[in-house]
């Protein structure tokens, strides 16, 4: 079939996600990227993989965005000079996945950036941790290592280094402020500090025990990920997932977003001076937690969904204790909400406080929670729902504004809309099995594609004939939306820096892998 | 304000009691002397060092400050340096990314210091194992004093470790 007119033969890939695979070369790829860009769609995801065992060199992978769905191109590279087009001048937010891909694989965006991004000094420039060929067991001493910033020059400017280790509980980066006096010129990130080796990782699991380390790529997505990972190893091994276990998913995953944005509207409040509103809010996201450890044996959902369906189950009691619980977080969330609205300190720290504007959102093909507050209505409990979002009518929720006090209303509304799907979850939970048998797995790409709380988390999943997984990238959100945080900060004070970085609440974790 | 005030009345005092402390949590001999620990009480602070998690143990690190732990209220502050901290909280596996920033946060840290490794992955049995990228657990790089086991551990299992590394030999 053919997607936006372009000649490209797209094959509807296996699975339940909406997905279309072609392979082309890269003028192909440049023309469908060009086109996807004129349609209105996005860049979600670019990744490398090692062929040559199949005497096929390399390839590299590239995800948009599309009204019908998943487009997944993939380009065939030569196993003696993997290189394909620079994609960046098209999408600026290719450029650290094509940077990441080239310390992983060695394969080159010809006259793409070519600083290192994962790669810090600590294993040597020919050492490619993804090659299948490479005994990523070996280990390397440190080296220093001298980053090319982008320098910022005139009279008055001067640079504020921060990081790798944040003054707070926050996971490691390193933000390099160019300012003169207060005010933020130019934020220009360095990351991959929790680079763990997590996709070479996973190759040496099977795609049952795979599931448990996609759990923890990003520790506050756990059910996100779990569950785009499940649905493509399930796609893999054509299985039929139970109906109970689909919506017991579904109701994890609210589940989750519900524990995000009450933690995340908690320290929005704290990073405004309003240490009232982190005690209120961390009181209900403790009720919220504890909840899940006794009802589901885990206080953040991890191991929860399985490959085939879920580890747990929900009794009527249960169910009982979850819709009390809704309206009690409701009632207080309401509350906590016309005292946020009516605060005028905080509404004046929130309003026009980081504005990431709906023209560069699209140019920067920013999505979720953070693409929602500037016009980018993307969702894909809407748009490409897997099974049982279609039945459940999802109403989004979205801003023009683009600033703090948008991202943090956004909030407030999703919680609320969260609440009111775990409501309809239990009330219509199906009867039945909790969980399928996998089934013998193809070779064929599997695809999982899932909106968590921050944005969509897509997981590439392939395997080996013995059922061992051949290649697993899993694709966090925040990989869009960082890029868009140095553009958001620019022209703001340097303390408001915190306030807005919460405000969007990146993982490291999931783009460092 | 009316609001506000309100909201605290009727919220009240969720502060719950600590948990007892556990002896089987060291890992090592205690680096701080009984005697010290004696006078400085339960006066802490601490320095959390994330060196590579998931940010699942960074979570429920946060959790230590909600109305229900209190951390404060039993005398421990988080610091922003670890110039000023009396412990380090680490949170792994280690990568290798953040080996040298941990070393150099390590030594910067003053004598007598309390080492506390997080989780599963800083205990040096979680998921992400050794490789190219990843040193392991929090005690192949530096000494560990005490070790709280969990993927995440829950925050009492924090506390009463914590709790644990200042409750004297």
């Amino acid at each position: 079939m053919r997607l936006l007119d372009q000649p490209l033969d797209f094959a509807r890939l296996p699975g339940e996600v909406a997905a279309y695979g072609a392979d082309t070369d890269g003028d192909g790829m440049l023309a469908f990227a060009k086109a996807v860009k004129d349609s209105g769609g996005r860049f979600v995801a670019l990744w490398g993989a090692d062929q040559r065992e199949d005497a096929a060199g390399y390839a590299v992978h590239v995800a948009f965005g599309l009204a019908e769905g998943l487009a997944l191109l993939t380009l065939p590279l030569a196993a003696d000079a993997p290189r394909y087009p620079d994609l960046e001048p098209l999408y600026p937010a290719a450029n650290r996945p094509q940077r990441a891909t080239r310390d992983l694989l060695g394969i080159v965006a010809t006259g793409g950036d070519p600083r290192p991004w994962l790669r810090h000094n600590n294993w040597p420039a020919d050492f490619y941790p993804l090659r299948r060929d490479c005994d990523a067991s070996r280990t390397f001493p440190p080296q220093p290592e001298d980053y090319a910033f982008v320098r910022v020059e005139g009279e008055g400017v001067h640079e504020i280094p921060v990081g790798p280790i944040h003054a707070g509980i926050i996971e490691p980066g390193h933000f390099r402020f160019s300012i003169v006096g207060e005010k933020v010129l130019r934020l220009e990130q360095r990351l991959g500090w929790t680079h763990k080796g997590v996709e070479k990782r996973f190759e040496q699991m099977t795609l049952s025990d795979g599931c448990r380390l996609a759990g923890r790529i990003s520790g506050d997505s756990t059910v996100a990920y779990a569950w785009a990972y499940c649905l493509a190893a399930e796609s893999l091994c054509a299985t039929a997932v139970p109906a109970r276990a689909r919506w017991l998913r579904a109701l994890l995953l609210e589940r989750e977003r519900v524990a995000n944005h009450l933690g995340d509207l908690g320290y929005l409040g704290n990073d405004a001076a309003l240490s009232f509103g982190l005690s209120q809010f961390m009181r209900l996201k403790e009720d919220w937690l504890r909840t899940q450890a006794q009802l589901f044996g885990h206080r953040a959902l991890m191991d929860c969904v399985c490959p085939g369906g879920v580890a747990i189950d929900l009794t009527a009691q249960g169910a009982a204790a979850l819709v009390e619980q809704c309206s009690a977080i409701e009632r207080e969330v309401r509350l906590l909400k016309h005292i946020y609205d009516e605060h005028a300190g905080l509404q004046d720290r929130f309003l026009t406080t980081g504005r990431l504007a709906p023209a560069l959102a699209a140019e920067l093909s920013v999505a979720g929670l953070a693409g929602r507050a500037s016009s980018q209505t993307w969702d894909l409990r809407l748009q490409n729902p897997v099974s049982p979002y279609a039945e459940l009518e999802v109403q989004m929720a979205s801003h023009r504004a683009g600033d703090v006090a948008a991202r943090v209303t956004l909030r407030f509304e999703e919680l609320f809309e969260s609440l009111r799907l775990i409501n309809e979850i239990v009330a219509r939970l199906p009867e039945g099995a909790l969980c399928a048998p996998l089934g013998a797995p193809g070779r064929a790409l599997g695809l999982g594609w899932i909106e968590g709380w921050r944005g969509d988390v897509l997981v590439a999943l392939q395997v080996d004939g013995d059922g061992v997984i051949r290649r697993c990238h899993a694709h966090d959100p925040s990989w869009n939306i960082w890029p868009a945080l140095e553009h958001a900060v620019m022209g703001n004070i340097v303390p408001d820096f915190p306030l807005i970085n919460k405000s969007f609440n990146l993982s490291y974790s999931g783009v460092d892998l | 304000m009316y609001q506000i005030l309100k909201q605290i009345v009727r919220t009240g005092i969720r502060s719950e009691a600590p948990p007892a402390t556990d002896p089987e949590l060291r890992s090592i001999a205690q680096q701080l002397e009984a005697a010290m620990l004696r006078t400085l009480g339960r006066a802490l602070v601490i320095r959390q060092i994330d060196a590579g998690s998931c940010n699942g143990c960074e979570l429920e690190i946060h959790m230590l400050s909600n109305p229900y732990y209190n951390l404060e209220a039993l005398g421990i502050k988080f610091a922003a340096s670890p110039k000023h901290a009396d412990m380090l909280l680490i949170t792994g596996p280690v990568t290798k990314n953040m080996e040298t920033a941990l070393l150099r946060a390590y030594d910067c840290t003053p004598a007598p210091k309390l080492v506390v490794a997080v989780g599963d992955c800083g205990a040096g049995c979680g998921v992400f194992g050794k490789s190219y990228a990843s040193c392991g657990g929090v005690a192949e790089v530096i000494p560990v004093d005490l070790v709280v086991p969990g993927c995440p551990p829950t925050p009492r299992a924090l506390l009463q470790g914590i709790l644990t590394a200042i409750s004297g030999v």
